[in-house]
């Protein structure tokens, strides 16, 4: 329920909304007096500090300044009835740290929207605020006071306009005033609920996008699942199915060679037979490549193990790895890899490569660095990019670096937690 | 299904009695009780999940009933899958093949045998994935060396290296005798030894 719905009801004026109006305009003032402060003391300060340098650092601090007051402010909005304003329009960092942090902060628009809002009500808001408390409350009360200073002092003034100084006359303008209550609690109840809305609107902005770009994700999300699983289904079915047919074809040519005389017949047969078992070599390389059975059956380290004795371009492994991580998380990142030493037996011209990779601090990394001769466009091929998206589904970062000359350099990391800690790591 | 089929008609044909051919992890391990046979031949991928649940049961059984022979068929060859397997026992009469190698019908059955009789037999396609990795305690080998013990470890017997390798058997036994120092492998009786030195092969 809004202060707005709560206007239009029965018993405004009995409930709890009048005062909790009038309570969110006085804090209101009160924030932004303190804003304009800060604001301009920051300003001015920073601005004049920058000869010595000094007031670079207090100059993106006040730029920060809109992160918490909009904070503030959403919490405040629950006095208007104004339901959870979303704040997850900020960015979450790449990695730890504050320079990480202040960066991710400074380039995002959401932080500039903050600090345009704190400075619209250091400057704009808060005295509307603390006028329309003065006008809807002050006043009232100081005419419902009337009487009550007629008798101490003899007169009293209403509004510092006109002097009363008769008995009568001070309890019509009391009266007057306690009407005057009673509609200004009403008035303050529509401010409340203009400025609330206002401060919705600015702060809590992009609703719908929010929703489209939280959906959006899932989907995304949704897309790479389905994807994961179609693969797996894929690579079962080929193994299940034509796999084992052929198998079974190359047992059969195998034992009829035994049986045929020498001769034509027998040298077909020969040829069939190894045709099929090229077939069936070719067949479980790439099924290997949709899914490596080692991956699911033993995890991320001996499928790298695996994926490194297979590059052409001899790999040097060291892991640190906590048992199993989570399927989808184990598979990006052994993807990721296996492409980086495709790459690097492709195009680095490198004659050795290092996969390293540990797990801290809830994030699992991983690095795969070459000797060759750098120069990797990531945008070139579309191997990485996919990888990419396949990675930040999961909340990680794919980063490459490769400057002529080299070294290549390309580092993974992915958000995670262990899920079998003992898991069996071969 | 398909492939049980026709290894039981392979194997008859050679000669052997097919005891059991079952359909399932359980199933083996109670045929194995039932009948106590020479030899245990099993795919590691078998029903109900379609998973590892073959070579689960191989280690199983090998641990159940040390010495009992297992020839393990795979579709990939895998370190990690035969490390598990051969930590099953001490690893004699042990057989990690790729499932391709049953169109190979004699090697197949030498293999089969060899692995009967108490060896060690290790698909080729392992061996060439390990040879490719350049680490210690195989760096000390020389070129040759590392051939006949790829040889060794593949099942095969000094006759048979020193046709492959088109040299004298005497040739052979000296390069064995030498890997097997070179690898400080115990001088103890001598399959046994061969059995270590394509374990450290393995483990390398």
């Amino acid at each position: 329920m809004t202060v707005w719905r709560a206007l239009g009801g029965r018993g405004y004026l009995g409930s709890a909304w009048p005062w909790r109006a009038a309570a969110f305009l006085a804090s209101g003032a009160l924030l932004g007096a303190v804003v304009l402060v800060v604001l301009v003391s920051g300003a001015v300060v920073g601005g004049a500090l920058t000869v010595v340098l000094l007031g670079l650092p207090l100059l993106v601090l006040t730029a920060l300044t809109g992160i918490p007051v909009a904070a503030v402010e959403r919490r405040r909005l629950r006095l208007a009835g104004v339901g959870r304003v979303p704040a997850g329009q900020h960015r979450v960092p790449g990695r730890p740290g504050l320079a990480s942090w202040l960066t991710t902060r400074l380039r995002e628009t959401a932080t500039w929207r903050e600090l345009a809002y704190a400075v619209l009500l250091g400057l704009v808001l808060w005295p509307l605020d603390a006028l329309a408390v003065l006008a809807a409350v002050g006043l009232p009360l100081s005419m419902a006071a009337a009487p009550v200073l007629v008798a101490a002092d003899g007169e009293a003034k209403v509004a510092k306009l006109f002097v009363v100084d008769s008995g009568p006359a001070a309890c019509a303008v009391a009266a007057l005033g306690l009407v005057l209550l009673a509609a200004g609690a009403y008035a303050l109840g529509a401010v409340a609920g203009v400025r609330a809305e206002l401060a919705r609107a600015l702060l809590g902005a992009r609703d719908g996008d929010s929703e489209r770009v939280t959906e959006l994700v899932r989907s995304r999300a949704r897309l790479v699942d389905a994807f994961e699983a179609e693969r797996r289904r894929i690579e079962r079915d080929l193994h299940d199915g034509a796999q084992q047919r052929l198998v079974a074809l190359t047992m059969t040519l195998g034992l009829a060679r035994l049986d045929a005389p020498p001769g034509p017949l027998a040298d077909q047969l020969a040829k069939a037979h190894g045709q099929a078992g090229q077939a069936l070599a070719e067949l479980r390389e790439l099924i290997h490549g949709i899914h490596p059975k080692v991956l699911a059956d033993y995890g991320l380290h001996a499928a790298l193990a695996d994926a490194a004795d297979r590059s052409p371009v001899p790999v040097d492994l060291g892991l640190e790895l906590p048992g199993r991580l989570p399927g989808p998380v184990e598979t990006a990142a052994y993807f990721a890899v296996c492409e980086a030493l495709a790459n690097v037996a492709r195009h680095s011209g490198a004659s050795r490569a290092w996969v390293r990779g540990g797990y801290a601090g809830g994030r699992l990394v991983l690095q795969v660095r070459d000797d060759g001769r750098g120069g990797a466009d990531p945008r070139a091929g579309s191997g990485l990019t996919g990888l990419a998206d396949r990675v930040s589904v999961l909340d990680g970062t794919l980063s490459l670096s490769s400057p002529p000359g080299g070294p290549t350099l390309l580092r993974v990391e992915i958000p995670c937690r262990p899920t079998d800690p003992d898991a069996r790591c071969a | 299904m398909l492939l049980r089929e026709g290894l039981t008609g392979l194997l008859s044909r050679f000669g052997h009695e097919v005891a059991a051919a079952v359909g399932d992890a359980e199933a083996l391990v109670a045929a194995v009780a039932a009948h106590a046979p020479d030899i245990v031949v099993t795919d590691v991928r078998m029903p109900p999940g379609f998973q590892d649940e073959g070579l689960h049961a191989a280690v199983r059984l090998r641990r159940e009933r040390p010495g009992l022979p297992v020839l393990v068929l795979s579709q990939y060859v895998q370190r990690a899958y035969a490390g598990d397997l051969l930590d099953s026992g001490d690893g004699t009469g042990v057989g990690y093949l790729l499932k391709d190698r049953v169109g190979q019908v004699e090697e197949f059955v030498d293999a089969l045998d060899e692995v009967a009789g108490g060896g060690t037999v290790v698909d080729p396609e392992v061996v060439r994935q390990l040879l490719r990795r350049r680490r210690d305690p195989l760096a000390r080998l020389s070129p040759r060396e590392r051939e006949v013990l790829a040889l060794v470890a593949e099942g095969r017997s000094n006759g048979a290296i020193a046709r492959a390798l088109v040299v004298s058997e005497a040739a052979v036994g000296k390069h064995i005798g030498s890997i097997l120092t070179k690898l400080d492998l115990p001088p103890a009786d001598g399959t046994h030894r061969r059995v270590l030195a394509v374990l450290a092969f393995l483990r390398a």
